[in-house]
């Protein structure tokens, strides 16, 4: 804190009275507004905050909330760290996190897409963590070759070191760019946004899995140092030792998310014996795969925003006699526009109980009777639990995918469960 | 002959180009509306690395991003094969960056004209501001499909030349210039509308397949038509 301007220190101080405000008066959280207020007074006041400290940022379309806290967790092992974990991931969000760490020497921020250039520029982070760019509310969020574009010029001019993954062609061609890159193999189950080479257009060849190459201009994979077994639930580092993962986070997006948290934390000195046993203590991340118990039955709550994101709750899902509830709302941030329903596989539901709610869930309906899953329509989580118990009384499990507005109403409803 | 020559070919033209959002809707809608009438159908995957068939029934052409949409349509022209299924007859519906390239011209990122495949008059470029939100729409009533509705998300602006035919006139949105929506010439039809515009109008994906097999017995109307309802209530 002592390298602060003056200016600096009283933006500091502005934005952390507004945040507290925010609190007390139940507004908020406060990561938002106590940010916007100091940047008002210093422009500059992120770059100064930054300054002497050894900065993870991290950035995705999907997983980036959870990754960082990860990340946080095992990092704590050095001590004292600054972190956004309440998911404000744009630069006031990232000037609170550090504003409330001034002494932290470590971090690690989530960064929204958009905003990654921008906050790399004024950070200069130790590492820049990448894992994975698709289709994601096209109403409002930027084309993702442009994304990755934009990162690979941003990459090209900065010192960071780049932990990515090999798996998805965008973001590796955007980690490419950087000078020094730990390659990870955390797989890539979407694929419909990366069939074709980012660098010339060419189709890409992408066999075996996860190998790819471009016939036409040469680019291949990256060849990677790290890699996830998800049969085994193992994570294999550099040298080729194996750790078995046992997370409390299900499924192989949670596995990816893990292994990019060990070879980051890694570039840190931190050993996997000492990550891991802190990444297993995480079991839910802001109310994501959260169960809630209610009537007896346990309700666990999927957050799903996109179809790569709906693809990855389809395979956590438990066995077919458990019913599923999806729910999707059209609000600003889940995007306007539902056209991604459709490019979504639903026919992986057949033979399950499903139900269909939220403000668009006609939408739903005419995509689940394409793909000829039956289903009911419904209201509310609880009207659903009510008549699954009158039918069947020893019911005990129903999960729940929803987007984001629609989990946040979900979540509300049984408490805003963590 | 294979048992696959009396089938409904549709053809999907680039999914791994031009699939940007939703695009798969109009695939899947168009085999089931088929299908529920005892149509068999047959679905093609075109990659841009594969030669276009020329014998398919009705081509779809999905939305994409700046540069996609620059490659899909440099080889769809050194192809060639779309442009001979419309000559011969085929029906052919784009949406979106798809619509743009099937004109005669359409804009760059910097707006400088490229050649698009040359089967619909229509000449693209940019516009001052991106169209972003529902749009609804009256479909010229020589094509007996009514009123559309749809998701529009784009910068560009159309003009048509004397051998295309507005789709419709806009209700709301901004179309191709904010007074007509999408174009048609013969079974040629290109709009706007992005993503999955004939699930949100099975009217339209009707008419897509009268073109093809003549008179169809009318569907129950289900989620489709209820959908339809619904988002006109919700634009207007």
């Amino acid at each position: 804190m002592s390298e602060l301007s003056l200016r600096a220190q009283l933006a500091a101080v502005l934005g952390k009275g507004a945040a507290t405000l925010s609190r007390a008066t139940g507004r908020g959280d406060g990561s938002v507004i106590g940010g916007r207020i100091a940047l008002k007074v210093e422009p500059d006041l992120l770059a100064q905050l930054a300054r002497g400290r050894r900065l993870a940022l991290v950035s995705a379309t999907n997983g980036k909330t959870t990754t960082t806290r990860l990340i946080a967790a095992a990092l704590r092992e050095l001590g004292d760290i600054a972190t956004n974990e309440h998911g404000a991931n744009m630069p006031t969000g990232h000037i609170t996190a550090l504003a409330n760490s001034p002494n932290a020497r470590n971090g690690v921020l989530e960064v929204d897409e958009k905003y990654l250039p921008q906050v790399l520029q004024a950070t200069n982070p130790a590492v820049v963590v990448l894992m994975n760019l698709s289709r994601d509310q096209m109403d409002r969020a930027s084309e993702i070759n442009l994304l990755a574009k934009k990162w690979r010029e941003t990459l090209q001019q900065s010192e960071a070191h780049v932990v990515a993954n090999a798996d998805d062609p965008l973001v590796a061609w955007a980690g490419l760019g950087a000078r020094n890159a730990t390659w990870v193999s955390a797989g890539q189950r979407w694929k419909e946004d990366s069939w074709c080479c980012p660098a010339c257009g060419g189709h890409l060849k992408r066999e075996p899995d996860p190998h790819w190459e471009c016939p036409e201009c040469g680019m291949r994979r990256p060849d990677t140092t790290w890699a996830v077994d998800n049969q085994a639930d193992v994570v294999i580092d550099p040298n080729g030792q194996r750790f078995r993962l046992q997370l409390n986070l299900p499924g192989d997006a949670n596995r990816a998310n893990a292994a990019i948290a060990m070879a980051t934390t890694a570039a840190y000195g931190i050993h996997p014996d000492q990550s891991l046993p802190r990444l297993r203590e995480i079991h839910s991340v802001a109310g994501r795969y959260t169960s809630v118990v209610t009537n007896g039955v346990e309700i666990r709550l999927l957050l799903a925003k996109n179809p790569a994101g709906w693809l990855e709750s389809f395979a956590v899902l438990d066995p077919p006699r458990v019913p599923v509830i999806l729910s999707v709302n059209a609000q600003i941030p889940d995007g306007k526009d539902t056209s991604w329903l459709w490019d979504v596989d639903y026919t992986v539901l057949r033979g399950r109980r499903v139900f269909v709610m939220g403000e668009r869930r006609t939408d739903l309906a005419l995509r689940l009777e394409t793909d000829e899953v039956p289903f009911e329509v419904a209201d509310r989580v609880d009207e659903v639990i009510a008549k699954l118990k009158g039918e069947q009384p020893d019911i005990t499990k129903v999960d729940v995918i929803a987007n984001y507005t629609a989990f946040q109403q979900i979540r509300t409803a049984y408490g805003r469960v963590q | 002959m294979s048992d696959t020559s009396s089938a409904l070919r549709i053809v999907w033209i680039y999914p791994d180009l031009l699939s940007t959002y939703g695009d798969q809707g109009n695939v899947l809608i168009l085999r089931r509306r088929a299908e529920l009438r005892g149509i068999r159908t047959e679905i093609v995957h075109v990659h841009s690395s594969d030669a276009v068939p020329v014998e398919g029934d009705i081509y779809l052409l999905g939305g994409g991003e700046d540069r996609p949409q620059i490659l899909a349509a440099e080889r769809l022209r050194a192809d060639g094969g779309l442009k001979r299924a419309a000559e011969r007859g085929a029906a052919v519906f784009a949406v979106c960056a798809g619509y743009q390239i099937i004109g005669e011209s359409y804009g760059d990122d910097a707006d400088n004209p490229l050649p698009g495949v040359g089967i619909l008059d229509i000449r693209s470029g940019r516009g001052e501001t991106r169209a972003v939100g529902e749009i609804v729409a009256d479909v010229d009533p020589a094509l007996g499909v009514g009123r559309i509705t749809g998701f529009e998300n784009h910068q560009g602006r159309t003009a048509l030349g004397p051998s295309a035919t507005a789709l419709s006139r806009t209700v709301t949105g901004t179309g191709n210039d904010g007074q007509t929506e999408g174009a048609f010439q013969g079974q040629v039809l290109g709009t706007y509308l992005h993503g999955p515009a004939l699930p949100r109008n099975p009217e339209l994906a009707d008419l897509l397949l009268r073109w093809r097999v003549g008179q169809i017995p009318p569907l129950e109307p289900s989620w489709g038509e209820r959908l339809h309802e619904e988002r006109l209530a919700a634009a207007l």
